[in-house]
């Protein structure tokens, strides 16, 4: 417990210093991806929350993260151009627009998870994969908001009527509201609802025989997950001002198991690892080639055959 | 009345080739209770070794045993690599090692090939039309697939029922230690069965060549596809695929041709035809989700 | 004076297998009755109806006179009626506290709880070590559960099953995996619990069987062939000849 408090103070120092160092580097590119790292992050910390602690594989989470970008630029969308969607002439004030993000999203998973959760193993995984397909699809089809071509946001929510303009402001903001995610799930897993969940993962039938109705935490817990993935979701939109169908593809719900994965399941700080380690990993192949593909794909086949514990069970087997 | 007929052809036509897929699938999770993401891979790799293969040879006849070969080898090579090593671990693992499998291959035919769609043609000898009804013209190559897809299913149904290795598949999904115990190979009997889904799924990989273009990423679409038919069949159960297989193919094929026609009854043409749109490509999973909330284990549930 | 448990008319079937059959068997309270029987009788199948895991096709099971047959297994266990498992359900991870007081936590109203630490909670601790205690698992309490001996497992398994404070309590083969000494220990912790909690025991083991039960029914191809003290069964011919053989004799 102690151990994993000062790992997040050093987490966030980390975090804290980026601004700094690109400011001294005039590098602005390693702020907006630093910014996507706490925007993933967050995204992996929720899918953690189902996948590590609650043993529910889900590969729909990208699903959330889409519908919470797709929100936030349809709302923008109509109070610059005008129009109305079920009547509401949309907004551009992130403090209306975000928790809009979260309850739509939540809203999602409430159906989904609740067909979903019948089920259970493999079935959960095709099930998630197939629903957030549809998603998918629902969003290529509605040519009103772009369809494949996306969604463009002329400019960023407005914060309390103030523009966020440049790049750090937006940093400082997605920093904070990775911190009190983090915060939040780390509460919420030693708490009465996180020691059921964590306790029907292990198993769900000495959960039920103690009185536990299992179904129902799980879906809450499926619920919460899915509402963090949609303000995640929000930000991305922000960020690129721009939402895409790409958000809700499988390969995104992929990925982001990947950074859980790689980061260290069932472990709170091992997905923000993940999510680092991911994203600067996938650049810097990127950048040396087009088919960064072809060693990338190998490397997520190696970490899944030899490293269960992820990134962080090094990180704690060597501070022990 | 000739046009819903010739959209019911295509349904069973498409239905039956994510059957061969589906069967694949659903065999190798209910023996070795493996989930395997990369299945679609496999299906698209044999479809570039045959499109590649009727390139160089000019030839049908020869491209397909070598998509046919191309599939079963590169099953045999990602079991002995990497599938052997994720049996027993949880399906955790299982997504993230399969998931990497789909991104090299994507990767590496983006590198190798390009990334523009191949074209391949059909047999010069299946051709042509066919007058299935009066009135009704039907490509003799797709009646050719849908036959191939009716042979499978038979053979399958032979092989499970009523031979030794039928037997064997049978019993070593719930009894692996008394398989053993009989002194067959377990290894060798797991890598023979995934390389015969790699097989069914590089068959069907060759015979929708020349349907729809040859490209990258088609491995995904019809593996999601794939994984709608199984939930609805049963995990396990090749009839369930059969039935899953054929009531997704028909609801998605008909489900297209007909949404928005049926809307435009009801709605104005514009909005029918985006509601349509919309409609067609999430039927399917309207159609998964109702079977869920009816029989959450699907249609023909595993027994046991 | 009403039955604790009551199953009446009882059956279920696997395709053709009828693994309980028009099962009729009523517990006393604050008795301790041991069901046993050779294997493939229809012990697990009665225990799967008994909590709620496997559902009847026909029959009704009542628990102090009220009809619990299309209950949920929560609904069950929260109406008093606790178990532990043959194979032992412990969550790995957590302190043999922490699985007791998940089980205090059970009994406690709904867990919506998302904020406040439940270890730091002394309404879930205290009744916790409180169990662990009477199962003679306290000084092992801060141990984290998969650490634990095999025979420290089964007591963990006990104390959780008491710490819900039921007023049925089934124990499918608490001895299962056990040396005799450990075995021994158990029984005398187990004879501590009789005439406080109704027991419903399902175990292989004779010595423990009569040296615990008050009354015993013997099940034999899922049908109860007949129930009575345990010096009633023991000298039953039929009983003798359908299952005890040369254990007895």
């Amino acid at each position: 417990m102690m151990r994993q408090r000062g790992l997040f103070v050093l987490l966030l120092l980390a975090f804290i210093a980026v601004p700094f160092i690109a400011g001294a580097l005039g590098n602005t590119y390693m702020i907006t991806m630093a910014t996507r790292v706490l925007i993933c992050a967050m995204v992996a910390v929720s899918l953690d929350l189902l996948v590590g602690w609650g043993g529910l594989v889900s590969f729909g989470h990208a699903a959330f993260f889409g519908l919470g970008g797709y929100v936030v630029a349809i709302a923008a969308t109509h109070a610059t151009q005008g129009g109305d969607i079920f009547g509401w002439g949309g907004t551009n004030e992130a403090l209306i627009a975000w928790p809009l993000a979260m309850l739509v999203s939540a809203g999602a998973a409430l159906v989904i998870g609740a067909l979903s959760l019948r089920t259970s193993g493999v079935y959960f995984i095709m099930i998630t994969l197939a629903f957030a397909q549809m998603l998918y699809f629902v969003f290529v089809a509605l040519k009103v908001y772009g369809g494949d071509d996306g969604l463009s946001m002329t400019s960023r929510n407005l914060l309390a009527g103030a523009r966020i303009t440049d790049a750090r402001s937006f940093y400082w903001i997605c920093l904070i509201l990775l911190a009190v995610v983090v915060a939040l799930v780390g509460r919420l897993l030693n708490a009465r609802f996180g020691l059921v969940l964590r306790g029907a993962k292990a198993s769900e039938r000495r959960m039920a025989a103690l009185g536990f109705p299992v179904y129902r935490y799980r879906l809450v817990a499926f619920v919460i997950a899915g509402a963090i993935a949609g303000l995640a979701g929000a930000l991305w939109a922000n960020l690129g001002r721009f939402a895409a169908p790409d958000m809700l593809s499988w390969l995104r719900s992929g990925e982001f198991l990947v950074m859980v994965i790689l980061g260290g399941s069932a472990s709170l700080l091992g997905p923000v690892l993940g999510a680092a380690v991911f994203l600067i990993l996938e650049t810097q192949l990127a950048a040396h080639t087009e088919h960064w593909q072809v060693i990338f794909g190998p490397l997520v086949v190696l970490a899944a055959l030899y490293m269960p514990m992820g990134l962080w069970g090094y990180v704690r087997g060597r501070s022990s | 009345m000739t046009l819903v007929l010739e959209q019911i052809l295509n349904g069973l036509q498409f239905g039956l080739t994510l059957f061969l897929l589906a069967a694949g699938l659903t065999l190798v999770f209910g023996i070795m209770g493996v989930i395997n993401l990369a299945h679609g891979s496999l299906y698209m790799m044999g479809a570039y070794a045959a499109a590649l293969g009727a390139q160089w040879t000019g030839s049908f006849w020869l491209a397909l045993p070598i998509g046919l070969l191309a599939a079963f080898a590169i099953g045999v090579g990602v079991e002995l690599l990497v599938m052997r090593r994720l049996y027993g671990r949880d399906h955790l693992a299982q997504v993230l090692a399969t998931f990497g499998l789909i991104l090299f291959f994507n990767g590496l035919l983006a590198w190798q090939v390009g990334r523009a769609p191949l074209l391949m043609n059909g047999p010069e000898q299946l051709a042509g039309f066919i007058e299935v009804m009066p009135g009704l013209p039907y490509p003799i190559y797709r009646l050719a697939v849908m036959a191939v897809g009716v042979l499978v299913a038979v053979g399958l149904w032979y092989l499970i029922a009523r031979t030794r290795m039928g037997m064997l598949i049978r019993a070593g999904s719930t009894q692996r230690e008394m398989v053993s115990a009989l002194g067959v190979n377990i290894a060798q009997l797991f890598t023979l069965v995934f390389g015969l889904g790699a097989l069914l799924a590089g068959l069907a990989g060759v015979m929708v060549g020349p349907i729809r273009s040859v490209q990258i990423g088609m491995g995904e679409q019809v593996l999601i596809l794939t994984f709608v038919v199984i939930v609805v069949g049963g995990v396990g159960s090749v009839r369930g695929a059969l039935a899953g297989a054929l009531l997704i193919g028909l609801s998605d094929t008909l489900g297209r041709a007909f949404a928005p026609s049926l809307l435009k009854l009801w709605m104005s043409g514009a909005l029918a035809d985006g509601l349509g749109a919309a409609l067609s490509s999430v039927l399917v999973y309207l159609v998964m989700a109702m079977v869920l909330v009816v029989r959450p284990r699907g249609l023909f549930p595993m027994e046991g | 004076m009403i039955a604790a448990l009551e199953l009446k008319g009882l059956s279920k079937s696997f395709g053709a297998l009828r693994a309980n059959d028009d099962i009729d068997l009523s517990i006393r309270e604050h008795e301790c009755h041991a069901i046993i029987g050779p294997n493939g009788a229809g012990k697990s199948t009665l225990i799967g109806l008994l909590t709620g895991e496997i559902l009847p096709d026909r029959g009704q099971v009542l628990l102090f006179g009220e009809d619990i047959t299309h209950w949920s297994v929560p609904r069950r266990a929260l109406a008093g009626l606790g178990r532990s498992f043959q194979i032992t359900q412990i969550v790995p991870g957590f302190s043999a506290l922490d699985n007791v007081a998940l089980a205090v936590q059970g009994r406690s109203g709904h867990s919506f709880q998302f904020v406040a630490d439940a270890r730091a909670d002394m309404r879930l601790r205290a009744p916790a070590i409180e169990a662990l205690e009477q199962v003679g698992l306290s000084a092992r309490a801060d141990v984290m559960s998969e650490i634990l001996s095999h025979g420290e497992r089964r007591q963990l398994e006990l104390a959780m099953a008491l710490a819900l404070k039921p007023r049925v309590l089934l124990l499918d083969e608490p001895m299962a995996g056990m040396g005799p000494q450990e075995s021994a220990l158990m029984v005398q912790r187990l004879i501590a619990l009789k005439g406080q909690v109704t027991i419903v025991l399902i175990e292989h083991d004779m010595d423990v069987v009569f040296a615990l039960a008050d009354r015993v029914s013997v099940l034999v191809a899922g049908q109860v062939l007949t129930s009575g003290t345990p010096d009633e069964v023991r000298a039953d011919r039929r009983v003798r000849a359908a299952y005890l053989g040369g254990e007895v004799a």
